[in-house]
């Protein structure tokens, strides 16, 4: 009987999201007993490192057919290790590419399967956890009643954990493995940038910028602060910033420490996405917009006079 | 050409969420239920691409009967046809069995359902359906095109985006930005009248997760508000108070 889990890695690293699972698995071990086994697809520069993190053994699973990413090869590996080791909880980080296998694993172990979940397991009666629905209006506490689970685990949920041991690294070539049938024909990756999902700090502009050309001021303080930057639906849809920087109901939901909203006033719509924020930060030129009452800390004024001097004494700060 | 579109039946993006029976179940009550919008997007995509073929869409949902104004709604958007499997859709491993089982000897082309529902979101039925079906499964995709036994899709990848190529039949699921939502016009809300709307019982299927509480989050203590001429204070209370930068 083992926790699994699935290791991203993003350039042969571990994410910060894989470190998150890592001690989630931990976590869950600690509670159910069975070893941590962390399973990345290819080498990674650090795998020994996971062992720090609550991994008892770190497996690397090689062949060509994982040269590319393809959910059905990628589910197909990893449930042949979860397989072979006796996994019972299988831990998968929530992003794009975990999400695409978490599905394929839960069939292919006859396991029951929760996505979008912000928090540690309850083990006092059952498998109890909690998972974010309505798109982030709300939770649910869920009852997962299979001898096997996937969890698919929210990035920014849960705290890293360090244990101080190591593990030990062994690699593995699985046999059988399904030819894919898809072929990747080009990847685009947004270089430099943080993925929205998986970023602490967010800085997000509305309509209140009054037009695209008004944005480097929200890069800027972005880049300071070492954050993200995202958009509300109002200015994905007239075209402003791309799709995938829409967070929102029908956009991302996302869940960072600190969320920024310059010019947005809050529609529901909106909130239901950033809602989950540790921290949020408002600054909007009407006293009266329905986000203060999310906020944490507001600030009401001019977008083109708050935001200048607000990147102004970033920067200052930031060099002292 | 024959596709399927996977359809959900979601509250209206405004609803104000709250729960009853002691915060086991959601309340329905005077919440107006809408398509789920990223399936709208699956419907459009499969519309544009099997039109000019000649080829059909079927629109496929798993639910009680209250379904059928929303379902009525795809069929005038251009739908060929339309099933209900008349269940409760419990989970979506469940629900995912159910579309398998009836999509497993149609032979259709491809399949597409939205990247997730606005409701539970689960984001699973596409990877589930595609593990059940033994094909492809491609989620979260921008762009669809299908020529012969070849489909090229954009995939969102983490902090990034992907071009992949891959043989029919797969599943997929419509991310924004896939295409614009269709709006029915009169004559596809009279044709909607009389196209066929067939009601099937469910296959067996396993429900693994039981909803068993539903809680809203926690609201905010109150903003502090902050001089406009004063950033640095918010520096230092984002930095000493909140300790998040």
């Amino acid at each position: 009987m083992s926790v699994i889990v699935f290791a991203e890695t993003r350039d042969q690293q571990y994410k910060k999201s894989t470190l998150e699972a890592v001690s989630y698995g931990k976590e869950v071990a600690l509670k159910t007993g069975g070893k941590v086994i962390a399973v990345s697809i290819g080498g990674a520069s650090d795998a020994a490192s996971l062992g720090t993190y609550g991994a008892d053994e770190v497996l690397t699973l090689h062949g060509t057919e994982f040269t590319t990413f393809s959910p059905e090869v990628y589910a197909a590996g990893f449930a042949e290790v979860c397989k072979t080791h006796g996994g019972k909880t299988i831990i998968i980080s929530n992003t794009y590419s975990g999400k695409s296998i978490a599905g394929r694993v839960a069939v292919l172990l006859q396991a029951a399967l929760a996505t979008n979940v912000v928090d540690y397991p309850d083990t006092t009666s059952g498998f109890r956890v909690k998972r974010g629905v309505f798109s982030g209006k709300a939770f649910a506490y869920v009852e997962m009643q299979s001898d096997i689970k996937v969890i698919a685990v929210t990035p920014n949920s849960v705290e890293i954990k360090t244990y101080g041991a190591s593990g030990s690294v062994s690699a593995h070539q699985p046999a059988g493995l399904p030819a894919s049938a898809t072929r990747i024909e080009d990847t685009q990756t947004i270089s430099g940038k943080i993925p929205l999902t998986e970023a602490e700090v967010v800085v997000s502009a509305g309509r209140g910028l009054k037009g695209p050309e008004n944005w480097n001021m929200v890069e800027e303080l972005a880049a300071v602060l070492g954050a993200a930057t995202a958009c509300s639906k109002p200015v994905s849809d007239m075209h402003w910033r791309p799709h995938s920087e829409h967070v929102g109901q029908t956009g991302i939901t996302i869940k960072p420490n600190l969320y920024i909203a310059i010019g947005i006033s809050g529609a529901i719509q909106h909130l239901a996405g950033v809602s989950s924020s540790k921290v949020i930060v408002v600054i909007n030129k009407d006293a009266e917009a329905p986000f203060f009452k999310a906020a944490d800390y507001g600030i009401v004024g001019d977008v083109f006079d708050v935001l200048p001097k607000l990147i102004q004494a970033a920067k200052a700060s930031a060099a002292s | 050409m024959k596709v399927l579109v996977c359809m959900s039946v979601v509250p209206d993006t405004t609803t104000k969420i709250t729960f009853t029976n002691n915060d086991t179940s959601f309340n329905a009550q005077g919440v107006q239920f809408i398509m789920n919008p990223y399936d709208e997007l699956a419907l459009t995509k499969a519309l544009d691409i099997a039109e000019p073929a000649g080829g059909t869409v079927t629109i496929l949902h798993v639910g009680p009967a209250d379904a059928e104004p929303v379902i009525r709604k795809a069929l005038s958007m251009g739908a060929t046809d339309a099933v209900r499997i008349n269940a409760v859709p419990s989970d979506s491993q469940f629900v995912a069995a159910q579309i398998a089982a009836y999509a497993k000897d149609k032979g259709f082309d491809f399949i597409l359902t939205g990247r997730e529902s606005i409701d539970y979101n689960g984001g699973a039925v596409c990877g589930l359906l595609g593990a059940m079906l033994n094909i492809p499964s491609i989620s979260v995709i921008t762009q669809l095109s299908v020529s012969g036994q070849t489909a090229t899709i954009k995939r969102d990848i983490d902090g990034g985006r992907e071009t992949v190529s891959c043989s029919l039949p797969f599943v997929a699921s419509a991310q924004k930005e896939l295409c614009e939502p269709r709006i029915p016009n009169m004559r596809g809300i009279m044709a909607a009248r009389t196209k066929p709307l067939q009601v099937t019982d469910p296959a067996s299927g396993t429900t693994h997760v039981n909803y068993v509480r539903f809680e809203l989050p926690q609201p905010k203590q109150g903003v502090k508000m902050i001089s406009a001429d004063n950033p640095e204070e918010l520096l230092h209370l984002l930095r000493n108070e909140a300790k998040v930068i």
